[in-house]
């Protein structure tokens, strides 16, 4: 009896011994990947003091970066949930040839480095790309341009919406359709009322995840757009910019701002994730 | 006139999932397409909808010919077999979603799923979603649902097929009772026999996706005309006999039995059906009782299955509990059966002709 008690009691402290590594890695682990690294840009950022920090914020090539970020980022929404949904419906519902193979490859922009889509789209629409030279001819620029940058982004969020309906799809199966058509319900009136409720959550939750990557894109869009200032520099590649000028204020000024916007994102996906939990 | 299913055949690739099925449902019946499962009898069921496309045959609904109308034109109450609720709608939503898209007035609206909630005793659960709903309930939305358009027929597949044995039998009753107040023409699919004999004014038994039999529970229960029909619907013994002097021998038993008052038979090779329940087991020997052996007895709740053999022959027979107390019947025991009811297989043309006439109702392999 006494043996065994002791044994129970080993086993306890060694138990409590485990778990108290576990938490000391997590807490280390996170005190030098997030905090410290947080609070260095924040102490960088104000380091001249909090005019200079407005000041760089509020210099011209800073807002206009910013404003195309926004721009960027709203059309990709816009476009990428369109087409995400089109997308997700196609391969949940219609049978064709070739339809393994699209639904592998929809993931394929998540494997390609940006940097490497970037020289893609560089290839293809550039001054003497196959496409780029037709568009040149008519008075188009593509690249080291807006529409290049744009579908730059539109390329690293593709697979977002789509791949966060296409479970909730394939699990919503065909009889609430089906009872939507018995009821008299065109299949447009079935879309509306009762399809894309049915994934109203995760497609909020593909949505933010194209915002923030269409935020953060760096990679391909900096191939392609050229980084010219004042034209086609987004905020990512502003940062860059200014950290390579040694303008340190300028660099993690904007990057506060980035990090805001990361955060204020990060909370609503918690926010959406539970909704999703809840359906 | 209620529903007439025109000759229809219906293939998915290779399978014959339908294969010209013909039946009509009267104004005011509620008919049960019976049969295991895979044997056809959703896929009519939707085909009569319109969900699915015939191959070739004709669907009309109440003197229409619908076959090439889209099911939004129809007007067909459809239940499904899991409900499929609008997950994201409450109660009151669900039932009103084909009124809003009849685009009727709101008070009409409000009017009409006023009423149905009261009707399927719903009240109080308006703002409920479906999955804050039992089962029981989740079907009396659906139902609800499908009524709330007032369409021309009610079709519901496996209704009672998710529920637990004892909410089944109740909501199957209701349906009934719910079925004789609405008197609308409708048509359910089911796998389980005793719910079709309980419910339904007619069976239309499916088998491999054709119509094996048509007919009231009675007549599909009492006169299979198919070997699949009598085993699919409660059990039955099947016996190789003969006639002789007017008398049945089954073989391989020692002992002759008169046939039912006045059954005159022609001498020749017969072959009997005998339900478990038609059979009555005495101690004692009594006039056309055979003599037979107890193998073994099982348990089942209600009632008593009593295995008896003599010879090669083992004959099922089911006692009922108070009897079986009575008589005390334990394994080994001699005892006599004597067969109150039976369907009884003849032709001219001797045992060859009995045995293919057999194979062609698929009595025997």
């Amino acid at each position: 009896m006494n043996r065994s008690n002791e044994m129970v009691k080993v086993i306890r402290q060694q138990r409590r011994l485990g778990k108290n590594i576990l938490v000391a890695a997590v807490v280390i682990w996170f005190f030098f990947m997030i905090l410290m690294p947080v609070f260095g840009i924040i102490r960088e950022a104000f380091r001249e003091g909090l005019d200079v920090f407005i000041a760089a914020l509020t210099a011209p090539e800073s807002i206009h970066s910013f404003v195309l970020t926004l721009w960027i980022t709203m059309a990709t929404v816009v476009i990428n949930t369109v087409f995400g949904i089109i997308l997700a419906i196609t391969l949940v519902k219609q049978r064709f040839r070739g339809k393994l193979f699209v639904e592998g490859i929809v993931d394929l922009p998540f494997a390609v480095s940006p940097v490497v889509a970037g020289f893609m789209f560089i290839l293809l629409f550039g001054p003497r790309g196959w496409l780029g030279s037709w568009f040149e001819a008519g008075g188009i620029k593509i690249v080291y341009a807006l529409p290049g940058m744009l579908i730059a982004t539109l390329f690293v969020t593709l697979p977002f919406v789509a791949r966060e309906i296409i479970p909730v799809l394939k699990e919503f199966g065909l009889q609430q359709e089906e009872s939507a058509y018995v009821l008299g319900a065109s299949k447009w009136q079935t879309f509306w009322k009762v399809t894309l409720p049915s994934v109203k959550w995760g497609l909020a939750y593909g949505i933010t995840l194209t915002i923030a990557r269409s935020i953060g894109e760096f990679g391909a869009v900096l191939v392609v757009s050229g980084s010219i200032i004042n034209k086609t520099q987004t905020a990512t590649l502003h940062i860059h910019q200014q950290f390579t000028d040694y303008n340190y204020v300028g660099a993690f000024s904007a990057a506060i701002i980035l990090a805001v916007a990361s955060f204020i994102i990060l909370t609503t996906m918690q926010r959406i994730y539970r909704q999703k939990g809840v359906d | 006139m209620g529903i007439v299913v025109g000759d229809i055949s219906k293939k998915f690739g290779d399978f014959v999932a339908v294969d010209n099925v013909s039946f009509e449902v009267k104004a005011g019946e509620l008919v049960a397409l019976l049969g295991p499962s895979g044997s056809g009898k959703s896929t009519i069921l939707r085909i009569i909808a319109g969900l699915e496309t015939p191959d070739s045959g004709e669907i009309y609904l109440t003197g229409n010919d619908v076959t090439s109308l889209a099911t939004q034109k129809r007007r067909v109450g459809f239940v499904f077999q899991h409900y499929a609720l609008f997950k994201h709608m409450n109660v009151e939503k669900n039932i009103a979603f084909g009124l809003e898209i009849q685009k009727q007035k709101k008070p009409v609206i409000q009017k009409r799923v006023a009423e149905l909630i009261s009707l399927v005793k719903l009240n109080g659960y308006e703002n409920h979603y479906p999955d804050q709903l039992s089962g029981g309930q989740r079907q009396r939305v659906a139902l609800a649902r499908a009524l709330a358009t007032e369409p021309r027929v009610l079709l519901l597949d496996e209704p009672f097929g998710a529920l637990d044995a004892k909410v089944r039998s109740n909501l199957a009753h209701w349906l009934r009772e719910f079925h004789d107040n609405f008197n609308i023409t409708s048509v359910f699919v089911t796998h389980d026999q005793n719910e079709a004999i309980e419910i339904s004014d007619k069976i239309v038994l499916i088998n491999r996706g054709r119509v094996e039999q048509y007919g009231s529970a009675r007549d599909v229960y009492e006169h299979p005309e198919s070997k699949f029909v009598a085993s699919f619907i409660g059990q039955v013994n099947v016996l190789e006999a003969v006639v002789r002097d007017g008398r049945i021998n089954i073989k391989g038993a020692d002992a002759t039995f008169e046939p039912r008052d006045g059954e005159k038979l022609q001498t020749g090779d017969v072959v009997l059906l005998v339900r478990p329940e038609d059979i009555e087991l005495v101690a004692t020997p009594v006039s056309n009782s055979l003599p037979f052996t107890i193998k073994t007895i099982h348990y089942r709740g209600s009632h008593y299955e009593i295995n008896c053999e003599v010879g090669d022959i083992l004959v099922n027979v089911i006692e009922n509990k108070n009897n079986f107390i009575r008589q005390q019947w334990s394994v080994a025991q001699n005892v006599f059966l004597s067969f109150k009811d039976y369907r009884i297989f003849t032709a001219e043309g001797g045992h060859e002709k009995v045995r293919e006439k057999l194979k062609e109702l698929g009595y025997i392999e």
